[in-house]
């Protein structure tokens, strides 16, 4: 229990489609901005193909479809700030941490500083990560 | 004049795109789009495979969907010709038959 109100749990969702082709990365980020409104711990991991939903200079406008890829910068308000990249994914498809997005939230135990959400882990880290979560979604 | 196959699904997520390539006849021409323009991009674990598979056919990917994905034109695996829409349309109709790998 915390502050007596109910109980926290570590939520993990896992994110292994790229964006667009299927509806998956939209459910996702959609489901995620629900449960961040009732104050659970909230990791999100982007493995595999889920790696290209987070590239940065998505232009969506010539296949028609909405271009959802902003969202993610908008996370740190909504208090996610622990976004895992596995490595060895952006590894496999020749991308690496400068093909995505900078992702940030604002710390307000330290004046609301800066800090980065997005950690770009190597395969044997996120395991243990997901090892220790309560409940896992996957996408 | 030959076929046109077209591959829709990441060669990460799928096997359709080798698929594709095992079963096309060489002189085919092979269009990569939705996620399967993930399978022209350079420097991934399958760019070898479609880089010798160029011998054998011609490869299309269709523009809107690599930069929707935000990923590079100036990625694209050299040889494979980037199209739009448009050049997707030219391409059915220069062709015999349309195969879809699903």
């Amino acid at each position: 229990m915390e502050n007596g109100e109910g109980v926290v749990k570590k939520f993990c969702y896992i994110n292994r489609k790229a964006p667009y082709g299927t509806i998956y990365a939209l459910e996702s980020l959609e489901v995620v901005l629900i449960a961040a409104a009732f104050d659970q711990d909230i990791s999100l991991v982007f493995a595999d193909d889920g790696v290209y939903q987070l590239t940065k200079g998505q232009a969506t406008e010539a296949i028609g479809m909405k271009n959802f890829s902003k969202t993610y910068s908008a996370l740190g308000d909504y208090d996610i700030k622990k976004i895992y990249v596995e490595k060895e994914s952006l590894e496999e498809r020749g991308l690496s941490a400068e093909d995505l997005q900078a992702l940030k939230y604002e710390d307000e135990d330290d004046d609301w500083a800066e800090k980065d959400s997005l950690f770009v882990v190597e395969r044997d880290e996120l395991a243990g990560i997901i090892d220790e979560q309560d409940v896992i979604l996957s996408f | 004049m030959a076929i046109l196959h077209t591959v829709n699904k990441s060669p990460f997520e799928r096997n359709a795109l080798e698929s594709c390539l095992r079963l096309a006849k060489a002189g085919s021409s092979v269009l990569l789009f939705e996620d399967g323009v993930i399978g022209a991009m350079r420097n991934t674990r399958f760019s070898e495979k479609v880089a010798q598979a160029m011998d054998d056919y011609s490869f299309y990917v269709l523009g809107p969907d690599i930069q929707a994905r935000g990923l590079d034109n100036d990625k694209v695996i050299d040889g494979i010709q980037v199209v739009d829409y448009n050049g997707f349309v030219d391409l059915t109709t220069e062709h015999d038959t349309v195969q879809s790998w699903l």
